[in-house]
């Protein structure tokens, strides 16, 4: 009979694969999954191929060698942004659901656009949104951001520090007085959003400060770095991004301002911001949260682990270890150890947003931990808590020598002490605009 | 003064690399009447593959023949499977299929070559010359003296040989130059080749002033002001379009800069170009196009 063949039975039956073949296998259900929104194509490809890289081939490692994060095994998948917010809003809803049963732990755009546009949906959905050395500033406020996590630096702070390490090369802070400094900023909300910072350290520290603005995308600078012989001063801060770094640099040349005395921001510190400038580049100093180099042994791990295995991400092998490479790594170690700290409050199981949300939030890395990574010098010592998603605020110094960067400073740490109130403020601000109460961080455990 | 000189000046040699790469338009423009919207693509495209093949090993000459080689087969794979069979198409159809070139060829750049940032070094050093206190980079004086020699080969290949003829020709009137027995479909060809050539030449030198990256192929955003101020068909056009373009949004940048804001670098081009287009549609070169009614 026609009637038998949509019996209940052989109906549930059917829905059931169904349902099974949609959801994945029951070890995919098992795993904890890590939503990418990856760009490997347009303008900021090199950026993006080496961070996403980096921070696939730590997962690659933890799975292989550690067997997963306490069993848990990590899977992941891309959606291609191509940096672009639209594109990068649309993967954000494509795979916040997880992938065939595995929870999603945390976005990581890499995009300062991005994670502007996915802030809210992020904290509505309850899955933090990590925005490790750039994004809003005033996230740092955990009080008021419970979900965005600026880790480890965020503008403010990278500003402050440069400031810091300006005053030590030039003798003491006092010696600022009297100094001139030029901005040369990217024409685009991540350019302008220090300005204020730096005069308000400008009126702090007696420096005359001048902002200049390069136009998106940065291709042409002779009339900014004219302006910029005219003023005369003794440091500029290259605050770039993609092409505007090497053609800043190359105009510098060409304008006779030595690259020495320019320093680069958290995104003109990459070996692709510095060596498609050849010669103009020799002397540029920069600043970096982690530096370059293969020497570290969580680096060693994924060569002998993931990359003589075959199985290493990058398209060219040489970038293994290279600015952009390390910070994926580094990126994947402090996902990873959120996700282990909230493991062993919420059990070894895969775990929601919400729960890998509390991870980061106490997210403590001390020195015996560091060592334990294999990563001291990689990554700075990190405390976060409620109201400080930041956590760390410092940077080293490095500098371009023709070939490769050298590290050249201890740690430079920002003033953490000037810049709390202001972000304070703007969280408030923020908060009263959206109608957000804060949390109480003192009640919070 | 010096320092307006400096500014004038600099800006007239910024303007003759908007024009290197607006060449390449017109070239095609003045045969076809296609706007290729691909043109910066095909820069982008020259430069990553020359730059992957020196870094193979490939000499400087070998590698810029093997280039050659590569743009002359691009050039062709366009006319032959994307133009030819649109031809008769209404200009706009036109136009669109070069902008989807467009997004191919650097897709296909991506793919072959890869997404990293190379540096591209051609002996030049950019240190400033000191003329009289005003500071003249030497590669843009370098690149200008290719411009010169560029145009001044472009002119001798137009006015003295027989495909220079038969492209003008079909320039003029394509109906009539197939009456007379020329193949309009090769004159084509062997315009996008030239295209390409000129393709490579801008790639080299803004892959040598940027790095060769992806962001190559938007330097295309600054010659269309270039191409509407000199005119579309006119490669001394190009040349005067991107002086124009190049000093005036220096000099704006700089002098009302401060009082209208920045990146007035971006945008004043246009403005350029929008009075242009009310007061002198055709540009100042380009021909100017009457119709009987």
């Amino acid at each position: 009979m026609t009637t038998s063949r949509f019996s209940p039975r052989r109906l549930t039956a059917a829905f059931s694969l169904g349902l099974a073949l949609v959801s994945g296998s029951a070890t995919a259900a098992g795993e904890q999954y890590f939503p990418l929104q990856s760009y490997r194509v347009g303008p900021y490809a090199a950026g993006g191929t080496g961070f996403f890289g980096g921070f696939i081939d730590y997962m690659q490692l933890v799975n292989a060698r550690d067997g997963g994060v306490n069993g848990v095994k990590l899977t992941w998948s891309e959606c291609e942004t191509e940096y672009v917010v639209e594109k990068g809003v649309e993967c954000y809803e494509r795979l916040k659901k997880g992938l065939n049963g595995a929870p999603a732990a945390a976005t990581n755009p890499l995009s300062v656009g991005i994670a502007y546009a996915t802030l809210e949906r992020s904290t509505a959905d309850r899955i933090p949104l990590i925005t490790i050395n750039h994004g809003r500033t005033d996230s740092t406020d955990g009080s008021v951001f419970p979900y965005v996590f600026p880790l480890q630096l965020n503008p403010y702070s990278e500003v402050s520090a440069i400031v810091n390490y300006i005053g030590q090369r030039e003798g003491g802070l006092d010696k600022l007085k009297g100094k001139k400094i030029v901005t040369l900023y990217h024409g685009s909300p991540y350019g302008k959003e220090t300005i204020p910072i730096l005069d308000i350290l400008s009126k702090k520290y007696g420096f005359a400060i001048s902002h200049i603005e390069v136009p998106h995308p940065g291709t042409e600078q002779q009339s900014q770095w004219l302006n910029i012989r005219r003023i005369k001063p003794d440091w500029v801060i290259l605050r770039g991004w993609g092409v505007m770094n090497p053609v800043a640099l190359k105009t510098a040349a060409k304008t006779g301002f030595p690259a020495d005395h320019v320093i680069g921001n958290i995104w003109s510190n990459s070996e692709d911001d510095a060596a498609p400038a050849g010669d103009a580049a020799k002397g540029f100093i920069s600043i970096t949260t982690h530096p370059a180099g293969t020497d570290f042994p969580v680096l060693k791990d994924i060569e002998k682990v993931v990359v003589k295995a075959g199985k290493g991400n990058l398209q060219d092998p040489k970038r293994f270890g290279s600015v952009y490479y390390n910070l994926g790594v580094v990126n994947g170690i402090l996902n990873v150890e959120a996700l282990r700290i909230a493991q062993a409050k919420f059990g070894k199981r895969p775990l929601s947003g919400e729960e890998v949300r509390w991870g980061f939030e106490h997210l403590k890395l001390d020195a015996k931990r560091l060592q334990d990574l294999g990563a001291t010098g990689l990554v700075q010592t990190l405390t976060l808590s409620c109201s400080d998603h930041e956590g760390g605020g410092a940077v080293r110094f490095q500098q371009w020598d023709g070939a490769s960067w050298k590290v050249i400073s201890d740690w430079v740490q920002a003033d953490r002490g000037l810049l709390r109130p202001i972000i304070e403020k703007s969280a408030a601000a923020y908060a009263k605009e959206k109608g957000i109460t804060p949390r109480n961080c003192a009640k919070e455990s | 003064m010096d320092f307006f000189l400096e500014v004038l000046i600099g800006g007239l040699l910024a303007g003759i690399m908007y024009s290197m790469v607006a060449i390449g338009f017109v070239l095609i423009y003045k045969a076809s009447g296609v706007f290729n919207f691909a043109q910066g693509s095909m820069v982008l495209f020259a430069a990553l593959t020359f730059v992957s093949l020196v870094e193979r090993g490939f000499a400087f000459w070998s590698a810029f023949a093997t280039t050659l080689g590569a743009m002359l087969a691009l050039a062709w794979a366009i006319e032959r499977g994307v133009l030819r069979p649109l031809v008769n198409r209404p200009p706009i159809t036109l136009f669109m299929a070069t902008l989807g070139v467009s997004f191919i060829i650097e897709g296909l750049a991506q793919l072959l070559w890869g997404a990293q940032v190379h540096g591209l070094e051609l002996g030049i050093k950019d240190e400033p010359i000191d003329l009289g206190g005003i500071l003249l980079s030497r590669f843009d004086l370098f690149a200008a003296g290719i411009a010169a020699l560029l145009v001044l080969a472009l002119s001798l290949l137009f006015s003295r040989t027989r495909i220079g003829l038969s492209l003008r020709s079909v320039a003029s009137d394509p109906l009539a130059a197939l009456a007379t027995g020329i193949r309009v479909q090769r004159i084509w060809a062997v315009v996008w080749a030239v295209a390409g050539f000129v393709g490579l030449i801008a790639g080299l030198l803004w892959g040598a002033r940027l790095g060769v990256q992806f962001s190559l192929s938007l330097v295309v955003l600054k010659a269309l002001p270039v191409l509407i101020i000199g005119g579309f068909s006119s490669i001394g056009g190009a040349i005067v379009g991107g002086l124009i373009v190049g000093a005036g949004e220096k000099l704006a940048e700089v002098y009302a800069g401060p009082v209208i804001g920045d990146g007035l670098e971006n945008w004043f081009p246009y403005v350029l170009a929008l009075l242009f287009l009310l007061v002198r549609p055709a540009g100042l070169f380009g021909q100017r196009t009457i119709e009987r009614v």
